[in-house]
């Protein structure tokens, strides 16, 4: 399992990448793995939207579930990866990279304290 | 008859806890709460019992000793022997939903054959597996365009032409959910589709109309659902599929969602059910849509084969984030509906939509030459039609009665504006000297 040390997890499985005030958000290698096969992702949010901290941004769905990604951290959308509803493989394959879903402007960087580093998330999987 | 345990086992059970006979169990409870001694006769042999049904049963006037002129949502028509002896057969008959579907390819393609029949009659690109009725599947398509918009959208405009019973059920679906607002019921109800456009705004999620309407006119839909989608809305067209052998499809006019009743399309009018609402949309809402999806693919080794498909969407993946909780279909009727368009294929259904347009515009004019009665109707109607009567419609209805005829709909009962209103429908099951004959005892009632 992947687990980069360079970005910050929730317990529901998504990943932060902060590059100064912008956060880009996913989901990790082991939600792909937890999921299969995914076949439709429907980003639920709008360049523009001010979201508060677990809102729901985009539905994942595989052969045999249906799960919803939230926002790790409050902030106002900037960009969503218009290319993934089309390509929702890339999830399984590129969790990190290809597969990010948006990126908001950070309200409070403070809250970025809250989530997980690599270590802390690896121990969550194995709980 | 089934007894679980016999009177030596009870015997023993309460022997076992220490009571002496079964009351004793209910001792707590006052008597005047516990069921009633019933004090029935002794029982009937087999054969008095049917006697006795078979009596009780001769006191029904069905449509099928009457001349029938009643529709408003239901229509008698003739049914193939081929279609009952299909569906009792004890495979589809008795069995029960799917629970390890793909055991199941006979149903699965039964409901395979009805979506593919569905989405061609409605011109749509896909179907579900079916609703219970065409009102249930009326309000899957507001639930399905409130979840659409994720709940941004909060206006539902339904035209007051759209069955009122539908309105109902769309009203009490919606009522769980919260500002939403229900547009169209204050139109007058023979109001033209340029009334329901001025409703439209940028607030609405949904458009319904119904095609024919519950009037019986026909309207092209095409630059009202243009103007619809100029504001972002959804339209649902809730359609009498029988009247599609000869109309132009939902899907021609570019409407988003087609639902409807297929009782017409072979099922008995049996008092109001079991019937069956069929539901069929774009394929860009196929993630939206209720019910169940049946799809073919081909299996490891190349065959043909059925899967139920999409299933993420549905509740038991999904649950508090489906679009519906209500999965069940109504298999056996859409069975007897796929057996039905099959006999009758594309131009059968086209003969027979024509025969019933036909029949009813004879009836029409007709009656439209009778003192003190005038066909309310001035435009393209289907089988159905609007007729302003010289007297209270029930008082024609009881008089019609005498002379073996089922009168028609009485819309003072859901139009106030319409009282003395009667809506008339015309199938292939009535004759020429049938309306004839409902001709003459109009007249009468207007004289006596």
């Amino acid at each position: 399992m992947n687990i980069p040390t360079n970005l910050k997890y929730t317990n529901t499985d998504e990943w932060v990448l902060v590059d100064g005030n912008t956060a880009t958000i996913g989901v990790t290698d082991h939600a792909q793995e937890q999921l299969s096969d995914v076949v439709f992702v429907e980003i639920t949010v709008n360049v523009g939207d001010k979201l508060a901290k677990k809102t729901t941004i985009a539905t994942v769905e595989s052969v045999k579930a249906a799960a919803d990604v939230n926002l790790p951290v409050s902030g106002k959308v900037i960009a969503i990866n218009e290319d993934l509803p089309q390509t929702p493989e890339l999830v399984n394959t590129d969790p990190y990279g290809k597969a990010w879903m948006i990126k908001v402007e950070l309200d409070n960087p403070a809250e970025l304290d809250a989530l997980m580093d690599a270590a802390g998330y690896e121990k969550h999987t194995k709980e | 008859m089934f007894t679980p345990h016999t009177d030596s086992e009870r015997e023993e059970m309460l022997r076992v806890i220490g009571v002496r006979k079964l009351d004793d169990l209910f001792a707590d409870v006052p008597i005047k709460l516990r069921f009633p001694n019933l004090e029935l006769p002794p029982a009937f042999t087999e054969i008095e019992a049917r006697m006795q049904m078979e009596e009780l049963a001769g006191a029904n006037e069905t449509a099928h000793d009457l001349a029938c002129f009643l529709g408003a949502g239901a229509y008698y028509h003739y049914t193939p022997a081929a279609v009952d002896a299909i569906i009792r057969r004890g495979e589809f008959l008795t069995a029960y939903t799917p629970y390890q579907p793909e055991v199941s390819q006979g149903t699965l393609q039964a409901v395979f054959e009805f979506q593919s029949l569905i989405a061609n009659l409605t011109g749509m690109d896909v179907s579900n597996a079916s609703h219970y009725d065409g009102a249930t599947a009326t309000a899957e398509a507001a639930v399905m365009a409130y979840h659409h918009f994720r709940g941004k959208r909060t206006r539902f405009i339904l035209s007051p032409s759209l069955n009122p019973q539908y309105r109902e059920v769309v009203k009490t679906y919606m009522g769980g959910y919260e500002n939403i607002n229900l547009a169209g019921e204050n139109l007058d109800p023979l109001c033209q589709p340029d009334d329901l456009a001025s409703l439209l705004d940028d607030n609405t999620a949904l458009l319904i109309v119904q095609y024919p309407d519950f009037f019986g006119r026909i309207f092209d839909f095409t630059a009202l659902i243009e103007k619809a989608h100029q504001f972002g809305a959804l339209v649902a067209v809730a359609v009498n599929p029988m009247s599609l052998g000869v109309l132009k499809t939902p899907g021609a006019m570019g409407a988003d969602i087609a639902v409807g009743e297929g009782q017409s399309l072979g099922l008995p009018l049996s008092f109001g059910g079991p019937y069956l609402g069929f539901f069929a949309t774009k394929k860009e809402y196929v993630r939206k849509i209720a019910g169940r999806l049946v799809g073919e693919t081909a299996d490891a080794e190349g065959r043909r084969g059925y899967v139920l498909t999409l299933t993420a969407r549905e509740q038991h993946i999904r649950r508090e984030k489906a679009t519906s909780n209500i999965c069940t279909n109504q298999g056996l009727m859409a069975l007897a509906t796929t057996v039905y368009m099959s006999l009758l294929g594309k131009h059968g259904l086209k003969q027979l939509a024509n025969l019933c347009y036909q029949k009813a515009h004879y009836a029409a004019e007709q009656i439209s030459k009778l003192d003190g009665y005038s066909v309310v109707s001035q435009r393209p109607f289907f089988h159905e039609f609007v007729v302003k009567c010289p007297k209270p419609v029930d008082e024609i209805n009881w008089h019609l009665l005498d002379h073996d005829i089922l009168g028609g709909y009485d819309l003072g009962q859901d139009y106030p504006s319409l009282a003395g209103h009667m809506l008339i429908a015309v199938t292939e099951m009535v004759s020429k000297d049938e309306i004839d004959a409902l001709c003459e005892a109009l007249e009468e009632v207007n004289n006596g």
